[in-house]
């Protein structure tokens, strides 16, 4: 199917979200969506799949103009979507969510369960993802969530299919199964639309590029232009897309974990019995398919777990079983890896969010009542030096774009004193620019003498950052290998298996 | 640090394939451990000690006579005679000894997890046990003590069901009360004036959808406060149906509008079961149907899916074609036709007129079993019977002359029972995430 986008306009208030956007999808085509964060994807995206109205314009499918007054409509003309905020029930099974809206009844309106288990199993396996239908969604980390998003955009033979930043949290393997569909969909005509911060996935799959900058399209690209050309196109400058880091010059063991182990509800270790240490100013970065314990690792650091076993010592002191303002004011800091979960409140303001874990005294609080003065200046401040970009600050952080929302995070906890800082999927949705400057800003952090651990499910990240790398599997740490080790064996690592013979 | 290997799950036995889609397909099993909680134990122990305290410290002497049969009942049962005090002290001696086998079961079972039937009996017992202790020379009406309850718990059970399902779409309904008191008012102003029975019971559930379009208009459409227009919607209600009742007179609704007793052949002349559960009127055995109606709907078909979905997280039922606003209205009025049932059953059945205030805050306990009972519409459903029986225990052991039990105890012993069970027993308390949210669209 064709899909035709034309002069759409959406305001949000003063602020012009998308300004006169044409856009045009041919059938068999991918069509990649590149711009910054804020550019205006997501809300043209939304515009198309009913979920904002627009302002003006109209959109057509095969030349016929579509007059959508919700999703419901949309997803009846055969558009298909894949959010960047997941739509999902977190109490419902993975079953439920897929078939939610289009389910399959049996007699007396009962609801056909097997048949939607049936269905995510075949997708999954499609896929080669390893998803459990009865799995409740709550309880899946971000990157499983997002094959369920995926798979339940899939389950309905969309012609049109939008693909909002699907791989922000996905592992390369993963995304190359993805990308591998999106091409078997092309081939039988499906129209996509493609929205992703990462160039190679680009080049590697796009038909057309489209730039967006500021709401308005600046232009087409080719797919087979170069990556810092794409990154200049995008963010209107030129930006460096290796990290530069000297050798690290690691101090003593700051952060040392023994024999810890994390339970979870079903009363399994997820994590179990891992040792490792990090060392003042020093990267350790972690790698492993997502739902490996990883999550749990960097939860259990803060507190968060409620049920862990052996120890945890930061600079000589056992942190292990604290609470999380204990551990916070311990100079812990973290970035969780679902933002919108655990790391902001969607309906505060930018500057509130970024004093919420110092409430409880000076500079932003005194007796009792918050220092609006000097959290305004600070707000403004890291406004300005992470590029947030957002009306203002009084803005709530829920109407941010993804990635300013990331921003939001890492500002909040890069700008503390710190003696030892966790960050889960630090950029997660954040663009080329912002990841150039928050990997600068990560790197001067450990230059600065604090102990580092980053998880992250993009090999590229963890190998820029990483002064050593812990792979996890089932659990457990396989080993823990120089960062200058080849990705292969680091992929077998992921796999179990441990080539080197590297001990942890 | 460096036998990490040996010790990681998995990852001992050796991986043979080399590609890694083959390894990610294997499905993840973990070690598990498994969790002894003295919980259970705990509590049990406390209630065996509370017994052995009244058979052993405050011990009461007689001849309890339980009554299992009514003057009704074509077979008649002699009440069983008790006597009191080796009684209360062999079930005493029987719940610490229960109590110390949870003890053992917690500390080397291989589940760790005590039988649901082991609590209920535990719990069965010593509810028996305490009534013996409390009457201990005299009738008790056992029989009667559960059909009172019964008829406690009928409207409670409707106004639940009504709470249960606009809460789980959504919907804060603190305006239960009033639904009941609505569909009280209209049954007894219909029954009045037509002398039918059924186009009374219609008319109640009608005046309850009314309180609900009310509800819904105002918090769905014009995102008004949720809680704040359920409280309004009582007073109003209160103030509407007490004038009302002043200008018509709906004292005596005459019997054709009345639903009397329908027994059910045979099974009613069960001994105890026959009377408590199949010597009602139509409205109670429209209550059975309805709570396994709402049960299975809401679990099992896809009405009660959407409904959920609706509940928890708006904006992603709305993006799978679930039109919110929609479900939400629908649903709320529906909730409230059955509370305003629930207010039919306490004119038409239980009492037979209106009076002003009548419901006398059966709503507001409604709201208490839907939360004791999680949103779960058989908990909420069990929760109504718990408070209901409390009631009928105050009123039956009156009946059977204890005095000397002081009536506020009696009164909060099912309540403090309830709170122990659910602060002890029940886990962690969570209602739907986007309940009392107004959904808004941009
Ligand atoms: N519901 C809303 N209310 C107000 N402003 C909004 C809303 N949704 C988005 N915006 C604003 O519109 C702009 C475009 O946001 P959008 O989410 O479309 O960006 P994006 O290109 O998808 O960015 P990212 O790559 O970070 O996901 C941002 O400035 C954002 O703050
Ligand atoms: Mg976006």
């Amino acid at each position: 199917m064709k899909l035709e986008l034309q002069g759409i306009t959406k305001r949000f208030g003063a602020l012009v979200a998308n300004d006169h956007i044409d856009l045009v999808v041919e059938p068999g085509e991918i069509h990649c969506l590149l711009g910054e964060n804020g550019a205006g994807k997501s809300t043209l995206m939304n515009v198309l799949y009913g979920l904002y109205q627009a302002d003006e314009g109209s959109i057509l499918l095969d030349d016929e103009v579509q007059h959508f007054s919700g999703p419901g409509d949309a997803m009846a003309a055969g558009i298909g979507m894949v959010h960047q905020h997941f739509m999902l029930i977190p109490v419902f099974t993975v079953a439920e969510n897929v078939m939610l809206g289009h389910e399959q009844t049996k007699a007396g309106g009962l609801l056909d369960l097997a048949a939607a288990r049936a269905k995510v199993r075949e997708i999954s396996g499609r896929f080669g993802f390893d998803v459990d239908p009865d799995a409740l969604v709550g309880d899946l980390p971000v990157g499983v969530q997002q094959r369920v998003e995926i798979i339940k955009a899939l389950s309905r033979d969309a012609q049109v299919l939008v693909f909002d930043e699907p791989t922000a949290v996905l592992t390369p393997q993963e995304t190359d199964e993805l990308m591998a569909i999106m091409r078997q969909l092309k081939q039988s005509g499906t129209a996509i639309v493609f929205i992703t911060h990462k160039l190679r996935e680009v080049r590697e799959v796009a038909d057309r590029i489209t730039v967006v900058r500021l709401g308005k399209v600046v232009g087409e690209a080719s797919p087979t232009a170069s990556n810092p050309e794409l990154a200049a196109m995008m963010v209107g400058r030129s930006v460096s897309l290796t990290v530069e880091k000297t050798p690290a010059k690691p101090g003593d063991a700051a952060l040392v974990v023994r024999d810890l182990s994390v339970i979870d509800a079903q009363n399994q270790y997820v994590v179990s019995h891992v040792d490792f240490e990090v060392r003042a100013g020093e990267i350790l970065a972690i790698a492993g398919v997502q739902g490996n314990g990883q999550t749990e690792l960097t939860e259990a650091l803060l507190g968060l777990q409620a049920r862990t076993e052996g120890s945890i010592t930061l600079d000589g002191v056992e942190i292990a079983g604290a609470t999380p303002r204990r551990i916070l004011d311990a100079g812990v800091g973290f970035v969780p890896e679902d933002r919108g979960e655990d790391g902001l409140v969607g309906e505060f303001t930018i500057a509130e969010n970024l004093m919420l874990d110092r409430s409880n005294g000076a500079p932003f609080v005194r007796g009792g009542a918050v220092q609006r003065g000097a959290l305004d200046a600070f707000a403004e401040e890291k406004v300005r030096e992470f590029d947030i970009r957002a009306q203002g600050i009084t803005t709530p952080v829920g109407r941010l774009s993804g990635g300013n929302q990331q921003k939001v995070v890492l500002a909040r906890e890069l700008s503390r004193e710190l003696r030892l800082f966790v960050a889960a999927q630090p950029t997660r949705g954040v663009d080329v620019g912002s990841i150039e400057f928050i990997h600068k800003r990560i790197v001067a952090t450990r230059d600065a003498g604090v102990p580092i651990i980053v998880v992250s499910t993009e090999l590229d990240e963890v190998v820029a950052l990483a002064d050593r790398i812990a792979v996890m599997y089932r659990g457990g740490i396989v080993g823990i290998v120089p960062a200058d080790t080849p990705r292969d064996v680091l992929g077998l690592m992921m796999a179990g298996e441990n080539p080197t013979g590297a001990a942890a | 640090m460096s036998d990490q290997n040996s010790t990681a799950p998995g990852s001992s036995t050796p991986v043979v394939e080399t590609s890694h889609a083959a390894a990610l397909d294997a499905p993840i099993v973990l070690e598990k451990v498994i969790v002894r909680s003295p919980k259970f134990p705990i509590v049990f122990g406390v209630f065996a000690l509370l017994g052995l305290l009244a058979a052993f410290v405050f011990p009461r002497t007689g001849t309890t006579r339980i009554g299992l049969s009514d003057s009704k009942d074509a077979i008649q049962l002699d009440p069983i005679p008790i006597d009191s005090q080796p009684f209360v002290a062999v079930v005493a001696v029987l719940l610490a000894l229960l109590a110390i086998a949870a003890a053992l079961f917690v500390a080397r079972s291989a589940t760790a997890r005590i039988p649901l039937g082991l609590t209920v009996a535990f719990a069965v017992l010593f509810v028996i046990a305490f009534l013996v202790w409390a009457v201990h020379d005299g009738l008790l009406p056992f029989t009667g003590l559960l059909v009172g309850a019964l008829g406690v718990s009928t409207p409670l059970i409707f106004g639940a069901l009504g709470g249960v399902l606009s809460e789980r779409v959504g919907v804060v309904n603190v305006a239960i009360e009033g639904q009941l008191l609505f569909g009280a008012f209209a049954a007894a102003l219909i029954g009045v004036y037509t002398g039918n029975a059924a186009a009374a019971l219609i008319g109640a559930a009608v005046a309850g959808m009314l309180v609900s379009f009310v509800l819904a208009a105002f918090s769905i459409k014009y995102l008004v406060d949720q809680v704040i227009v359920g409280v309004v919607l009582n007073v109003l209600v209160t103030g509407l149906t007490t004038f009302l009742a002043g200008v018509i007179d709906v004292d005596t609704i005459p019997r054709t509008a009345r639903f009397g007793v329908v027994p059910i052949p045979l099974l009613s002349e069960i001994p105890v079961l026959g009377p408590l559960l199949f010597r009602h009127s139509l409205i109670v055995y429209f209550m059975y149907i309805a709570v396994f109606a709402v049960w299975f709907g809401l679990n099992k078909t896809r009405w009660g899916l959407r409904l959920r979905a609706v509940g928890e997280h708006p904006k992603a039922a709305d993006t799978v074609g679930i039109n919110v606003g929609r479900t939400r209205f629908w649903n709320v009025s529906l909730a409230g036709a059955i509370a305003g049932i629930g207010g039919a059953y306490l004119a038409l059945d239980a009492i037979g007129l209106f009076s002003k205030e009548m419901t006398n805050g059966a709503g507001f306990i409604a709201l208490a079993a839907v939360i004791f009972g999680r949103w779960d519409p058989v908990r909420a459903v069990l929760a109504a019977l718990l408070f209901g029986f409390a009631t009928s225990l105050q009123n039956s052991l009156s009946a059977a002359g204890v005095t000397d039990v002081p009536k506020e105890f009696l009164l909060m012993l099912p309540y403090l029972i309830t709170v122990l069970a659910v602060a002890g027993l029940v886990g962690q308390v969570r209602g739907p995430a986007a309940a009392g949210k107004p959904y808004i669209k941009s």
